[in-house]
Order: structure tokens, then C-alpha cells, then sequence
């Protein structure tokens, strides 16, 4: 995606949205598919109470999870982008880790660490740092030397060189990077929810509503788990349009 | 050398890339002030390894390099360096990559390591001396583009004004007109050439032209594939004063020394 949306074309998104679902739940005809006539309203009645609390949980743990993910992913990828002796050495072990789907380390660290909020942030962090450190150490690798050297001429130290040529160079990427994990990570988010707490969108909707068969309930928790989704979609996409105007994109 | 205080002593200096053949075994070298020295040589004679070295971003296995009588460890802050290119910052606009070593400048403060400690003078003050040099290379107009959208004439005038605009006492060039057009080149070269005696700038210039070379150098410094350990320093016949018989009689005599094998 490289252009940027305006109002009027995600206005129109989301009313053909709601039409096909609407539509759906004509066609169907089943308690399992309410349309987004009985949905929205009890979205918006829930959302100040109960399901806003569940809301604010979910975020709050794939924020942590992004934060834990960047700090180390990103400086790690640094290192390896600018020292390809060691870059070398561990490239296997990456190529190794890199695809393998992080979920099913579920068990293990649950066993290891027991099933709190710490073990499921950790989990999440997991799938984020693979995609972040791959992308820090490919950008941090085509910065080309003589870039380095110029500006290390001009007088930079390690503290200026991080400030004006790695921070600029790679933040687009790790931007790019967590916006196409973003989804992933709420996927993992909402298995991990459904096991052993009391909140965050995952337990409401298994736990509270659908195990209950409160199906427009359990809807208005997919319809906030979809807008935490596209919450961390639009603001990431939003960053990147704005970071990489030099490459004539978007708003140029 | 010649009767001008030292700008830059080399005294046997020996470098070599981890474990092959010593690119500088015992090599010496005066730079006086205020010189114009063009280095010549094939391409993996060590030219931009000589210049590496003197700017401090290279440290020699052996020997020693003093600028002003200082022994140089880390790069000074008074030392200018231009590269052929890449040397622009692809994100920011061209006054924005101009502007960046004032912006160092100001990161770290007059530390004396990374910012001349004397002579501090207001970050405006900085900017706007910045902008001028835009304006006198010309670039002035192509301020708020981005390195892609520019010549690579434009940008390695970019690249100079960034680099002049810190005011330094020793500008080190590799073949940084390399990649550009005739006129071009010439109109740079006359800049850097100008930009000489008047405030006693001390100019080394790194090339494989030997008509750049002749036009640039006051002197000459030859360098061969190999190691390195003679100093082989010609006399050059920059400026318009110069006849045209003494600089053909150089540039064949240059021809003959680099077709020369080692």
C-alpha cells in the first residue's frame, strides 16, 4: 500500500462494509451472524464500560509487547547490519527462527513462566522481534559506507551517528514491519486472552459472550478487537507516509 | 614541506587491511599550509586509504600522523572530507544535508573531540553561513529536494557547501568529480581551487585523472599497486600563470610513471 486514504474514500470503505454484512446477516438468517444494525448499538453501549476495560487490556498488551519487541530487536539488528562478520555467523540461526510460527512456543513458555500477562506479552514480542530485527539489519546493512564515513567526518560520534543516519535510515522499516505484523500479533493476542485472565477482547469473546451465546455481545468484541487492529494499522501507516516523503510517495 | 609550516607530517607510517600485502610500509609525507596536493595512482594504489588515514578514520598499524603537530587518533573536527558520492543523507532535502554537520556541531557542543572548542559561534550564525555557501555553489534554488531528485553535479555541490560551511582548516577530496560532466567538473575544481590561499585551507585532492591532477596539485604525489614506501612527489602546474609546454611535459611524465608496473 503506498497511497495514503482520504476521509471520503474510508467513509465509503466502511459503508460498503457494513452493507455486505448487513447483508450477510439477511441472507444467513442465523443468531450466529446479527447484523451491524443489532451490533453497533450494543458496541456503543458496551464500549464506556465492561468492553472498554477489555479494550484497554488487549492494547495495553500489544503495546508492551511492540515496545519490548523494538528495544531489543532494533538495536540487535544495528549491530548485525554493521558488522557483517558477526551478521554472517548468525544468519542461519535467523533464517532458521525467522519462519517458524511463534504460537507454538505457547505451551512451553506457559510451562516456563507460568500463565500470566508477562508470558503472553512475551509471546507476542516474540513475533514482532523477528520481523524488526530482520528489517533494522537489511537497512542497517545498504547504508553504504562512504555514508558513514562522511558523516562521521563531519564530526559525528556513535551518540550523532544513531541520532542523524540509523534512527532516519531504519525507522520507516521497523514502521513498515510492525504494521505488516500488527495483525499477527493480535491473532496470537486473541488465543493467548482465552486462557487464565479476566481481561482483554480475547476472554470477552470466547469466555464472556460466545461460550454464553450472547452472539451480539460477542460481536461488538470483534468489532473492538477489528478497531485495535486498524487503530495500529492507520497510525503506523500514517508515520511511514510522513517518514518517507523523499522517496516521492504520497503527499510528496 | 617547501618553506610553509606543516599542515600534515607522516612519519613511516604502515597500514595494511586485516592480514594482506601492507598498502603503506614506512611511508613519510609533509603537507605544508595552505597546499594544493593532488595524490595519483591506478585504482588499489591506496589513495583513498591515504586519505582515510588522514582524516583519522583509518588507524595506521605502525607510525605516526600529526596534523598542526598534533598526533591524530580520531577524526579532527576541523577536517573537511568530500567522497565521489553517496555521501548525502537520502531522507533529508539538500539544505537539511547541507546543514547537517552544523547540526552535529551543535549536538555535541564546542567539545573539542567532535566540535572545534574555540571559535563557537550561534547555531543561526551557522545556519545562515550554510545557505549562503548554497547560494554561492549555485544550489540555493534546489534547497527543499531530496538527493534523488538532484544531478549528481548538484549533489556533490550539496556535499561541498556542507563540508566548506564548517569552515575547516584541511579539506580531503576523493574523486570527487569523478562522476560528473566536464563543465561541471571544472566549475567545481575552480571552486575548490579558489576556495585556497586566501583563508590558507589546506587541500588534498585524491584522483586517477591526470589532467585533474596537473590542474590541482601544486604538487604531485605519485602512489603504485603494491606496498607503498618511497614518497614520489612531483611539482605541479596549477593555475592559469603556468605555460603549456611545462604541463604537457608533466602529464607525460605522469602517463610514464602510472603505466609503469610495480
Amino acid at each position: 500500500m503506498t497511497k495514503s486514504i482520504s476521509p471520503l474514500s474510508a467513509l465509503a470503505g466502511l459503508a460498503m462494509f457494513f452493507v455486505l454484512w448487513q447483508g450477510a446477516a439477511w441472507l444467513v438468517k442465523n443468531a450466529i451472524l446479527p447484523g451491524p444494525v443489532t451490533v453497533v448499538p450494543v458496541f456503543f453501549r458496551l464500549l464506556p464500560g465492561e468492553l472498554g476495560l477489555h479494550f484497554l487490556a488487549s492494547a495495553g498488551r500489544v503495546l508492551a509487547a511492540v515496545a519490548l519487541a523494538v528495544a531489543l530487536a532494533a538495536p540487535l539488528g544495528l549491530i548485525l547490519g554493521q558488522a557483517p562478520r558477526i551478521d554472517r555467523l548468525v544468519a542461519p540461526l535467523i533464517a532458521i527462527l525467522y519462519p517458524i510460527p511463534k504460537i507454538v512456543f505457547l505451551p512451553v513458555i506457559y510451562v516456563l513462566m507460568g500463565i500470566t500477562d508477562v508470558s503472553k506479552v512475551l509471546l507476542i514480542a516474540l513475533i514482532i522481534f523477528f520481523q524488526i530485527l530482520v528489517v533494522v539489519r537489511d537497512e542497517a546493512a545498504g547504508l553504504h559506507p562512504e555514508l558513514i564515513l562522511s558523516v562521521r567526518s563531519l564530526g559525528a560520534g556513535r551518540r550523532a551517528l544513531f541520532r542523524y543516519v540509523y534512527l532516519p535510515a531504519t525507522l520507516p522499516a521497523v514502521l513498515t514491519a510492525l504494521r505488516v505484523s500488527v495483525g499477527t500479533a493480535i491473532a496470537v493476542l486473541f488465543i493467548t486472552e482465552q486462557s487464565l485472565t479476566h481481561y482483554g477482547l480475547g476472554y470477552y469473546i470466547v469466555v464472556e459472550t460466545y461460550q454464553v451465546l450472547l452472539y451480539p455481545q460477542m460481536y461488538s468484541g470483534i468489532l473492538a478487537m477489528s478497531l485495535l487492529g486498524l487503530a495500529f494499522y492507520f497510525v503506523l501507516f500514517r508515520f511511514e507516509v510522513r517518514l518517507t516523503r523523499h522517496l516521492g510517495r504520497a503527499e510528496g | 614541506m617547501s618553506g610553509a609550516a606543516a599542515m600534515i607530517r607522516v612519519d613511516r607510517l604502515t597500514f595494511a587491511y586485516g592480514g594482506r600485502v601492507p598498502v603503506f610500509e614506512g611511508f613519510s609525507l609533509g603537507v605544508g599550509r595552505g597546499e594544493a596536493l593532488a595524490v595519483i595512482g591506478p585504482s588499489g594504489c591506496g589513495k583513498s586509504t591515504l586519505l582515510y588515514l588522514l582524516a583519522g578514520l583509518r588507524q595506521p598499524q605502525s607510525g605516526e600522523i600529526r596534523v598542526l603537530g598534533q598526533p591524530l587518533v580520531r577524526p579532527r573536527p576541523r577536517t573537511g572530507l568530500i567522497l565521489q558520492d553517496h555521501g548525502l543523507l537520502p531522507w533529508a532535502t539538500l539544505r537539511d544535508n547541507a546543514r547537517l554537520g552544523v547540526r552535529i556541531r551543535t549536538f555535541y557542543g564546542p567539545d573539542g573531540r567532535h566540535a572545534p572548542r574555540e571559535g563557537a559561534e550561534s547555531r543561526t550564525e551557522a545556519l545562515a553561513r550554510v545557505d549562503g555557501w548554497l547560494e554561492r555553489l549555485g544550489i540555493l534554488e534546489y534547497a527543499d529536494q531530496y538527493p534523488s531528485q538532484l544531478s549528481r553535479g548538484q549533489r556533490q555541490r550539496a556535499a561541498i557547501a556542507r563540508t566548506l560551511a564548517l569552515e575547516p582548516d584541511l579539506l580531503l577530496m576523493d574523486e570527487p568529480f569523478s562522476a560528473l560532466d566536464a563543465p561541471t567538473r571544472s566549475d567545481l575544481l575552480d571552486i575548490i581551487g579558489r576556495a585556497g590561499p586566501a583563508d590558507g585551507l589546506t587541500r588534498i585532492l585524491v584522483t586517477h585523472d591526470i589532467d585533474e591532477a596537473v590542474l590541482f596539485g601544486e604538487e604531485i604525489l605519485v602512489l603504485t599497486r603494491g606496498t607503498n614506501r618511497e614518497t614520489l612527489v612531483l611539482e605541479g602546474q596549477p593555475g592559469g600563470d603556468s605555460d603549456a609546454e611545462a604541463r604537457s611535459a608533466l602529464r607525460a611524465r605522469l602517463l610514464g610513471l602510472l603505466e609503469k608496473k610495480p
